[in-house]
């Protein structure tokens, strides 16, 4: 879903930014067995990044907004595993395996944690960049249903490309189930008052990261 | 660690900052450290996820992968300028070339502060973050109103940082939406000259390669930050 409390950019009532001192990198046990459940299921190919995203802003928006960081990506993590049928509900509820599946091809090991870099999404382009450094663009007024990176404060915005930051799978295509559809990525970058007015500070740019499907030329 | 190692209790709500209160052995688990005890123990079960693979990249985000590498990302940008000019341009090739700090993937991006621009990073959408250079993400920058807010009002966000520019700085803040993954250069102090890498590293703030602060002063530098 595009349209759900995750698009937060521009949004009031969230309060002050609260700095905690000397943080710990997790607070508590079950963060990190969580976040390391969803580094080590990863590299099993069921699912992509963007369909990870896509499970958490499938939430509720009452349920995104008072869960915790870690607690969106536990409900993420069981609502893949469930949908993707590696367990069942009465497994999670009983807290063991019942029906033993095949197991998958590989799996997540101890020597994997040595590198933990970042997967590449370049992918061949299909053709020629439309757009190029220095270009006036406008960014398109889309509200799809399904996952998008374009978030709301900057749709039907103009804007200029600042960076060709080559051609990358396409979440709006893999997310909804549609394959990668590599597209070009830019940087585009917008004045403040074309986002909010003639109010907004001053001094202010904000660039965003866009798909070649989400901008048009002027 | 293991899962059996639970600690803390954690309600449903954002998490306590809060944490004397560690119950004992005999605690009772939250509903939240069951149901992740049972996703883990069943996952295991059938094969998903090999539990000591878990305690190890636990192990490495507690350990290797942190901030400490982007310290030592920005004091090698500060005396080697050679070294800048290639960070600047591709900052995934130029780290890997480093030696001394863990390996990152592709599509990092360095951009640099100068007395006209001051950089500042967010994730709107969710939490995009520069993991292998940064470490995890600090909770506020996960938090709603730091990705509501520093799209609309960085400078206001700044201040709450301790941080005030002059009206005539460009603040650009870079909304992570897609895989690129952005970490600020920020400004070398001044009164530095000469300095080792080791010791200028050593005033490089996590904050200030996300854009929420500055480098630290040499007057200004505190035990551990």
């Amino acid at each position: 879903m595009s349209n759900t409390i995750h698009d937060m950019g521009g949004m009031h009532g969230f309060g002050r930014v609260e700095e905690e001192p000397n943080e710990p990198v997790f607070h508590s046990n079950w963060e990190s067995r969580v976040y390391a459940m969803n580094r080590a299921m990863g590299p099993l190919g069921l699912w992509t990044i963007d369909e990870g995203r896509a499970a958490q802003e499938a939430l509720h928006p009452a349920v995104y907004a008072s869960a915790s960081y870690y607690q969106r990506w536990l409900l993420g993590l069981e609502a893949r595993a469930l949908q993707h049928g590696l367990v069942t509900s009465e497994e999670l509820a009983a807290g063991k395996a019942i029906e033993l599946n095949d197991r998958p091809n590989k799996i997540f090991k101890v020597e994997d944690a040595v590198g933990l870099t970042r997967s590449n999404f370049d992918r061949a382009p299909a053709g020629k960049a439309v757009f190029k450094t220095g270009d006036r663009v406008r960014t398109l007024n889309i509200n799809p249903q399904g996952h998008t990176r374009l978030p709301r404060y900057a749709r039907d915005k103009i804007g200029e490309v600042e960076a060709v930051r080559g051609c990358h799978v396409f979440p709006d295509s893999v997310a909804n189930g549609k394959g990668d559809d590599p597209q070009w990525l830019y940087t585009v970058v917008f004045d403040g008052k074309v986002l909010w007015g003639s109010d907004a500070e001053p001094g202010l740019k904000v660039s965003i990261e866009a798909f070649e499907p989400y901008i048009e030329a002027l | 660690m293991s899962i059996n190692e639970e600690r803390g209790q954690n309600d449903l709500t954002e998490h306590s900052h809060n944490h004397s209160h560690e119950h004992g052995e005999m605690s009772e688990l939250s509903d939240t450290e069951l149901r992740v005890r049972s996703l883990e123990t069943v996952l295991a079960e059938k094969g998903y996820v090999d539990s000591a693979a878990l305690d190890a990249i636990v192990e490495a985000y507690e350990t290797r992968i942190g901030p400490q590498n982007g310290q030592r990302v920005i004091a090698r940008a500060w005396v080697d300028l050679d070294f800048r000019s290639k960070l600047l341009e591709d900052a995934s090739t130029a780290v890997n070339t480093m030696g001394n700090v863990s390996p990152v993937g592709s599509h990092l991006i360095a951009v640099e502060n100068t007395p006209k621009r001051h950089n500042m990073v967010v994730c709107t959408l969710c939490s995009c973050y520069p993991w292998e250079v940064l470490g995890l993400p600090p909770t506020w920058y996960k938090s709603a109103p730091y990705r509501s807010r520093a799209v609309l009002e960085p400078r206001a966000v700044l201040a709450e940082f301790g941080v005030t520019l002059p009206d005539q700085t460009e603040v650009r803040v870079w909304d992570s939406t897609a895989e690129t993954r952005y970490i600020v250069l920020p400004m070398r102090p001044a009164g530095t000259e000469g300095w080792s890498e080791e010791q200028l590293a050593a005033l490089v703030t996590r904050n200030s390669m996300i854009g929420t602060g500055l480098a630290q002063r040499p007057d200004e530098k505190t035990e551990g930050s």
